[in-house]
């Protein structure tokens, strides 16, 4: 009786919560799909008129969808392999006593807290600048021709920035996985015979298998989403050379003032994480179970 | 094989020295048990031999061999952690192998060996399980599946039940004592536990702050302990310690006498007491009786289970002359 009724008033009391996120996440979402059927452009206000599912065609058919798609998938896979190698690699130096080791730690978190913006700006203008950038002035001091990588190798800058951004991140959590591991565990494998090569593959890397999907998972929802960094390093270009879904339903609605085709490209891009969502549960999720 | 012999052995952690010079030798296919209070230095001694951390200074032979600068892997020895340390994500199976695939056996001969194991240890029906879904005795037989596999040259045990419930420690206790009699294979086993150490050891290593107070066969260190520290460690209960007036008759500056050495009577005895707490296990009951005059601690006496004797009684004791020990001002044993 009493779990009974502590359970219906434990009910009663989150639903305020429960129908506040509703409502933030349905009126949104609804007003997406609705603007999406509608023939809205910010240019002829007063216009809109049911348009079935022309948006949908006119998105989907546009040569610039696939190579978002595919820009997509490049950018979100490149971060994540960077991220995640990187990360386990830091991890295991950092877990290595030195001298030092509480400031460095630090510091290795701090790229997290850099605004993206000013990031991806400082990166541009800083590093990859083939006349004024750190890059070419090295480049120059070897005898080098300077490298114009927002130019030439637009989408792969992109994901070095990116990933630049988000390897603390993997780092911390690897780090802190790491640290939990037993160290009788690695001392037992050293007993029984295992090189330092054995030991990480056979000991520490299965126990590291829970964070990595941790990060995996997480960084895939905010790597879906980029854009600032496209925004103020190469504005999608050249053509569409670093145009991913998101920027592409930001060039749709805002820069071609269509609202309707860039509420399908935000439905579309929706179905899409969500496809992507249930691949990486179905790959790797199994890793979660305790 | 597994003669291990330790020459002058000592270990400092930065500028705090655990093991000063230490010399022992542990004979082949002996049952050592090295017991002593917690942080004496019993599990950094069983590291400096398993090669787990280095010695400061000294030398370690294994058969003969310097061993002082080998890697664990080489020495030929299995640990058994107190933790079990067990590899979580692989099977029963995987993980009694995992040594053998080390060793670059071929599967097949892993595989007889792991099911020699496992009939050994009744773990024929678990070897597709995860460590996870095993009880607390189960996870301790496959530890010690996973050492005996690599046939070791000695096998070294870190308070290996210590994780265990009473019953299950007691069952535990003698099936590794039935393995250390079908494998004659040296053991050396790491406890704070008097009672391991008495029921299990062929030679006890009693230590105290890295020190070796005393070696030998259980009934030696009962019959003969050679300090007052030994002698209040070894036994259960607790020796009797009494100092002043009392020991001074024995020309001692302590003696003590064992709990089941004292005679208890309600009407006649040489010291006089009155009994405060009685424990009564059945087989036996345990005593004890405060005596002010002799000392401030309760005395503790062993007697029949089945005594008339109650809280408040007085009661007289009667040590067994030739049973007490008589230590001097230093603590050591008086002949
Ligand atoms: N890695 C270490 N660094 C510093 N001190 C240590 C280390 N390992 C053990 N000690 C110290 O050495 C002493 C003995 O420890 P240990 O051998 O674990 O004792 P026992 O196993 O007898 O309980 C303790 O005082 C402990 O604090
Ligand atoms: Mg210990």
């Amino acid at each position: 009786m009493a779990t009974q009724h502590s359970k219906s008033a434990a009910r009663f009391m989150i639903s305020p919560a429960v129908l506040l996120l509703l409502g933030w996440m349905l009126i949104p979402l609804s007003l997406t799909l609705y603007f999406s059927f509608l023939r809205y452009n910010l240019l002829m206000p007063g216009t809109e008129e049911w348009a079935g599912l022309l948006n949908y065609r006119f998105f989907l058919t546009d040569p610039a969808f696939f190579d978002a798609i595919w820009n997509t998938l490049l950018l979100v896979g490149g971060v994540l392999v960077i991220t995640v190698v990187g990360g386990v690699l830091l991890a295991l130096l950092l877990d290595q006593p030195f001298w030092g080791q509480g400031i460095v730690r630090i510091l290795v978190i701090a790229p997290f807290f850099v605004m993206p913006t000013v990031s991806a700006l400082v990166w541009k203008n800083m590093f990859m600048n083939p006349v004024n950038g750190l890059f070419a002035f090295l480049a120059k001091a070897v005898g080098l021709e300077p490298f114009d990588f927002l130019a030439h190798a637009p989408l792969s800058s992109i994901i070095l920035i990116v990933a630049w951004g988000w390897l603390p991140f993997a780092t911390l959590i690897l780090l802190t996985a790491l640290q939990s591991l037993d160290s009788e565990q690695l001392e037992a494998a050293e007993m029984d015979g295992a090189s330092w090569m054995s030991r990480f593959f056979y000991i520490m890397l299965p126990h590291l298998a829970r964070a990595i999907t941790v990060v995996i998972l997480i960084q895939t929802i905010f790597l879906l989403s980029v854009f600032a960094e496209i925004l103020v390093t190469t504005n999608g270009g050249p053509g569409t050379a670093t145009t991913n879904l998101t920027f592409l339903v930001y060039a749709q609605s805002l820069l071609q003032f269509d609202v309707g085709a860039g509420s399908a490209g935000g439905v579309v891009a929706i179905i899409l994480a969500n496809i992507v969502a249930i691949f990486l549960m179905r790959m790797i999720g199994k890793n979660l179970d305790a | 094989m597994g003669r291990i012999v330790l020459e002058k052995v000592t270990k400092s952690f930065g500028d705090v020295n655990v093991i000063p010079p230490l010399d022992l030798a542990i004979e082949d296919g002996e049952f050592v048990v090295f017991v002593g209070p917690s942080g004496c230095g019993k599990s950094t001694l069983l590291r400096l031999i398993a090669g787990l951390e280095d010695v400061t200074s000294g030398r370690i032979t294994i058969d003969g061999r310097d061993a002082t600068e080998l890697p664990p892997a080489k020495r030929g020895l299995a640990m058994v952690f107190q933790s079990y340390a067990l590899y979580p994500h692989m099977s029963v199976r995987k993980n009694i192998s995992f040594p053998l695939k080390m060793a670059g056996l071929d599967p097949a001969e892993r595989n007889k060996r792991v099911e020699a194991a496992a009939k050994v240890l009744n773990l024929t029906d678990y070897l597709d399980r995860r460590p996870g879904q095993l009880s607390g005795g189960q996870r301790q037989r496959v530890a010690i599946g996973r050492a005996i596999v690599r046939e070791p040259a000695a096998f070294l045990f870190d308070e290996p039940l210590s994780n265990l419930d009473a019953a299950l420690r007691v069952n535990m206790r003698l099936e590794i004592s039935e393995l250390h009699n079908s494998l004659e294979t040296t053991m050396i086993y790491v406890t704070h536990d008097q009672v391991e150490a008495m029921t299990m050891a062929d030679k006890i290593v009693v230590l105290r702050a890295g020190h070796i107070e005393q070696v030998g066969s259980p009934l030696e260190l009962y019959r003969n302990p050679r300090n007052l520290f030994v002698a209040g460690f070894i036994g259960s209960p607790r020796m009797n310690f009494i100092s002043g007036a009392e020991a001074a008759k024995h020309e001692a500056a302590t003696i003590g006498i064992r709990p089941e050495h004292l005679a208890i009577s309600k009407t006649e005895g040489i010291w006089k007491g009155t009994v405060g707490v009685s424990e009564h296990l059945g087989s036996d009951t345990f005593l004890h009786v405060h005596a002010r005059e002799l000392t401030q601690e309760p005395i503790t006496v062993r007697s029949d289970g089945e005594i008339d004797i109650y809280h408040g009684d007085t009661v007289f004791l009667s040590p067994q002359e030739d049973k007490v020990h008589r230590f001097n001002q230093e603590g050591l044993r008086l002949s």
